[in-house]
């Protein structure tokens, strides 16, 4: 276990180095000289070799590459072009707002993709299983953003009930656990929740449907085994796939939550994320993406890791 | 020699092929060809366009913005600038149709060159691409969709680059897995040991057992990209205005939703639509490939 | 007598069809953290034998003994790490081109419908290898056809058919039509009929005895059946853990066993006649590791005549009572010598 874990972490570390590597690229792919992204466009000469000189620029790729990596661990991801402030600042007042926001949407969709998988699998190929089935369909099919716009109108424009944007009264960005904030949380985590509750469903459909196709659940049951009994087995045999497939879904809607965070003004790194395309401030788009990268790649491992302790025989990669 | 023992050849029992079984199977599927008769209409809609568009999409008049849906003239009313919508809908077929299926089709053919190749040769090949594809992989799609296309800037270009780089790793992830597994099944041996060199051997033996899973496969991820498509444009990336396509139409409303929110909402019923039917048919097709004998 | 049969067959063909000269293959084994390779399991060990021409060369042994892995090694589906094979006194890798080695080698494999790919249909597989030889694809296909029919399988019925369709039987004929195609000299059989039912395996065997004889095949026949060697073969080799142990003609093989690992072998076969079942001792335990072969000789651990030698000391194969018959025991050799 521990030499898996171990085995995991190096294996992890080139992948690791490669998102890096492309998260510097991000820069150089940028149509037109870096430094028109970096300075305002009626910069003097002189100006722009300062910044050209402070940012490297002048440097062979490799080296801008090193003293960029060098300055990440140390925790220096560069300076925001549109506000001047340091990059990480602006990430750590977002990170905590689309850590809520995913989380409390996986949980969501964790419990409600179980929910119909484990009737549709019960239920096998029976009109319970289709109609199940065809929610997770929807779940996996429905262009998320649109059901958020769908949800202000109904929620917000038409009843009332509930704010349409931000995580707080007044565009506050910092977030309280109290109804009003809660409120604010409610329609962009149920837009959230429905990607990971499609793919739950239907993780959790095949799985529990192939445990019960399984000849000793049948023996259990011929056993006069209670369906109670046949339903702790089953939860017992689902549950380290279906918790996997949860954290790995939290590391999707981490690094994917940027159109909802539009939709909802969701004061997170997505909507930070669609500010800085916006502006073009690319030093604050390089360290967002690295970021929500990196929390991904070792969600991942640790995913991996845990669900290898769950259950010695699944030991992926 | 052997022409001299001349038995005639054209009268045999021939069995239908695998494809001809699965495409028996998949043609009784009704909600498969439901589903895939939306897609035929949203194809034809969308080469037809301007037959039967009743207005041009991008003229627009600022007397008639925002009219609502059943406007005498407007069946589908008009759009913020006053652009006549089921016009700009039915134009917006193109573009959409065209930025969600090409990065899979060409994602298809580079992924699953890739994928083959690494199956087959395996050893240091293998490692190589498939540890370097695993870089790619370990970025959430959505997310390495919108760092690529935002580093690139807006445009149709960029967008149709990000979404195939974004395809490209899981389509050739799957090719492997499954040219491993059948490169090491005993009739791509028997074929090595008549003499075969590893070209034919890949076309005749390789590609009709592994193609077909691959393609499968891709065709489910036509949905995927349908909607990160429109989500670069509803983002401001992708298309640029004042082109129709359903993801920027959703973009340049939203501010629309507290005056006509219906409106507002239609071309995301579109996106939904279209994602939802390919999604089906995908899954008709996967279950008309999973035959037990 | 079967001295008689052994020399006229060594007159009819001096030189041998096809020579394995100590060929060697060890799997590397892949552990640690860095996946080094920290070992490797010596599948086939510097063994070396002749095939003549036009005769049934039988390879017995248990499963693991590196049999099938020598079969695979002679059509180079795996690269000896050293070794050389020579067919019709040409040398692979200098006057013998793998092309041309494969054409007159073939292989029927184990499993009839792994070895035939699903989505060809039985002519179009067996076509396969005359059309990428150059054949045009008319003439292929009677000849697929004309093959089909010399294998027992009508092929107005089953040409256009698909695997999955026809018996296992059946699909072993097709996989011995499909190495007859390319016209070989030798086919290797490597546990063809292993999975068959009894009946059907009968069938096919008296199937591969007359397409011997009518097209003047050489046949190597693996399998862990002593039974079906004994009708089959005119030589049999014994192979323990990547080495051969014994190499004689089949009469003396079975009757003046040499080697107790083949002793042992022999006794645990079923014997056809139920009133001489076997009371001895069958082989007691598994195959040792081969990662870690034993020192000496390898059946040592298990032999039950073992001597302080065998621990320290590697028989070679040393010549028996019957002509052409050798066996690596260093009890034997000392028999040899009091006699």
């Amino acid at each position: 276990m521990f030499i898996y874990a171990l085995k995991r972490l190096i294996y992890v570390l080139p992948v690791a180095i490669g998102v890096s590597l492309i998260c510097f690229m991000l820069v150089h792919i940028a149509p037109g000289d870096p430094l028109i992204s970096v300075l305002p466009p009626d910069a003097s000469a002189d100006l722009r070799e300062q910044i050209r000189r402070s940012y490297g620029f002048d440097r062979p790729l490799p080296i801008q590459y090193w003293i960029w990596l060098k300055n990440v661990f140390q925790g220096d991801f560069g300076t925001s072009i549109a506000t001047g402030r340091p990059v990480v600042e602006e990430l750590r007042k977002a990170i905590g707002n689309t850590i809520i926001l995913s989380l409390i949407a996986t949980l969501i969709g964790f419990f409600f993709g179980s929910l119909f998988g484990f009737v549709a699998g019960y239920h096998r190929d029976t009109v319970i299983d289709k109609i199940a089935s065809f929610i997770s369909v929807i779940g996996v099919s429905v262009p998320h953003y649109w059901l958020g716009m769908v949800l202000v109108i109904i929620f917000s424009v038409q009843l009332g009930w509930l704010p349409a944007t931000g995580a707080g009264p007044g565009g506050s960005s910092a977030w309280v656990w109290d109804w009003t904030h809660i409120k604010h949380l409610i329609l962009p985590a149920i837009t959230m929740s429905v990607i990971p509750m499609g793919i739950i469903a239907r993780t959790v459909r095949a799985l529990v449907a192939d445990i019960l196709s399984q000849e000793f659940v049948q023996g259990l049951r011929a056993k006069g085994l209670t369906d109670r009994g046949v339903l702790r087995h089953v939860i017992k045999n689902t549950a380290p796939t279906a918790l996997a497939v949860m954290g790995l879904q939290l590391g999707y809607l981490l690094g994917g939550s940027i159109l909802i965070e539009t939709v909802f003004s969701w004061p997170g790194t997505g909507f930070l994320l669609g500010q800085a395309i916006f502006q073009r401030d690319i030093p604050l788009l390089q360290g967002i993406i690295l970021v929500l990268a990196m929390f991904f790649v070792f969600l991942n491992l640790i995913v991996d890791v845990l669900q290898s302790a769950l259950d010695p025989r699944v030991q992926r990669g | 020699m052997i022409e001299q023992k001349t038995i005639p050849l054209d009268e045999y029992t021939r069995s239908p092929s695998y494809w001809a079984i699965v495409l028996r199977r998949f043609s009784r599927d009704k909600v498969a060809m439901f589903a895939l008769a939306i897609i035929i209409l949203l194809f034809l809609v969308a080469v037809f366009a301007p037959y039967i568009a009743p207005a041009d999409p991008l003229k627009g008049s600022m007397l008639r913005r925002l009219r609502p849906i059943g406007t005498p003239g407007l069946p589908l009313g008009a759009d913020e600038l006053g652009r006549d919508m089921l016009s700009r809908l039915i134009y917006g077929a193109r573009l959409s149709l065209f930025m969600g299926i090409t990065p899979v089709a060409i994602a298809f053919v580079i992924g699953s060159s890739i994928g083959i190749a690494a199956g087959y040769l395996g050893g240091l090949f293998n490692s190589l691409t498939m540890r370097t594809n695993d870089i790619f992989y370990a970025f959430p799609s959505v997310l390495l969709a919108i760092a690529l296309s935002g580093a690139l800037g807006a445009g149709v270009t960029s967008g149709l680059l990000s979404l195939t780089i974004v395809f490209i790793p899981p389509i050739a992830r799957v090719a492997e897995s499954v040219t491993t597994q059948v490169r090491k099944l005993d009739y791509v041996e028997a074929a090595k040991a008549s003499g075969a060199n590893n070209f034919t051997i890949i076309r005749v033996h390789v590609l009709g057992n592994v193609l077909g899973p691959i393609f499968v496969y891709s065709t489910s991820l036509i949905s995927v990209s349908m909607i990160l498509a429109a989500g670069l444009s509803f983002l401001g990336l992708g298309v640029k205005p004042p082109e129709p396509e359903w993801g920027l139409m959703l973009n340049t409303l939203r501010n629309a939703i507290y005056v006509q929110p219906w409106l507002a909402a239609l071309p995301g019923v579109m996106i939904f639509m279209t994602s939802i039917a390919f999604n089906l048919v995908s899954d008709g097709l996967r279950s008309a490939m999973d035959i037990k004998s | 007598m079967s001295e008689d049969t052994s020399t006229r067959r060594t007159h009819m063909a001096d030189a041998p069809l096809l020579e394995v000269r100590e060929i060697t293959k060890f799997f590397p084994i892949k552990s640690g953290l860095f996946g080094r390779a920290t070992n490797s399991v010596r599948a086939v060990d510097g063994i070396s034998f002749n095939v003549l021409r036009r005769e049934t060369l039988g390879i017995v042994g248990e499963s693991g003994c590196g049999k099938s892995t020598t079969a695979r090694l002679i059509v180079d589906l795996i690269s000896p790490d050293k070794g050389d094979i020579l067919f019709d006194a040409r040398r692979l890798g200098t006057d013998l081109t793998l092309n041309e080695l494969r054409r007159n080698v073939q292989m029927v494999f184990q499993d009839s419908y792994a070895s035939l790919n699903p989505r060809l249909t039985i002519e179009d597989t067996i076509a396969f290898g005359p059309i990428i030889h150059g054949v045009p694809r008319e003439y292929a296909r009677r000849l697929a056809w004309e093959l089909l029919s010399k294998v027992g399988l009508d092929p107005k019925r089953f040409a256009g058919r698909y695997p999955h369709e026809i018996s296992g039987g059946q699909r072993q004929r097709v996989n011995i039509a499909r190495a007859l195609a390319v016209k070989p000299q030798i086919i290797i059989l490597d546990e063809s009929v292993s999975a068959l039912d009894k009946s059907v395996e009968a069938q096919v065997l008296n199937l591969l005895l007359d397409l011997k004889k009518e097209l003047d095949l050489t046949y190597i026949f693996i399998s862990h059946d002593l039974n079906v060697v004994k009708f089959m073969a005119d030589r049999v080799i014994v192979m323990y853990l990547g080495e051969i142990v014994e190499v004689g003609p089949v009469e003396s093989i079975y009757a003046e066993t040499a080697h107790p690992y083949s002793r042992s072998l022999l006794a645990s076969m079923p014997s056809m006649d139920p009133d001489h079942r076997s009371e001895h001792v069958a082989l007691a335990g598994d195959p040792p590791n081969p990662i870690i072969p034993p020192s000496g000789c390898r059946f040592h651990p298990r032999c039950p005549i073992a001597i302080p030698k065998c621990k320290t000391e590697k028989p070679l194969l040393h010549i028996q009572k019957t002509r052409g018959h050798l066996a690596a025991c260093h009890l034997t050799a000392q028999q040899q010598e009091t006699f």
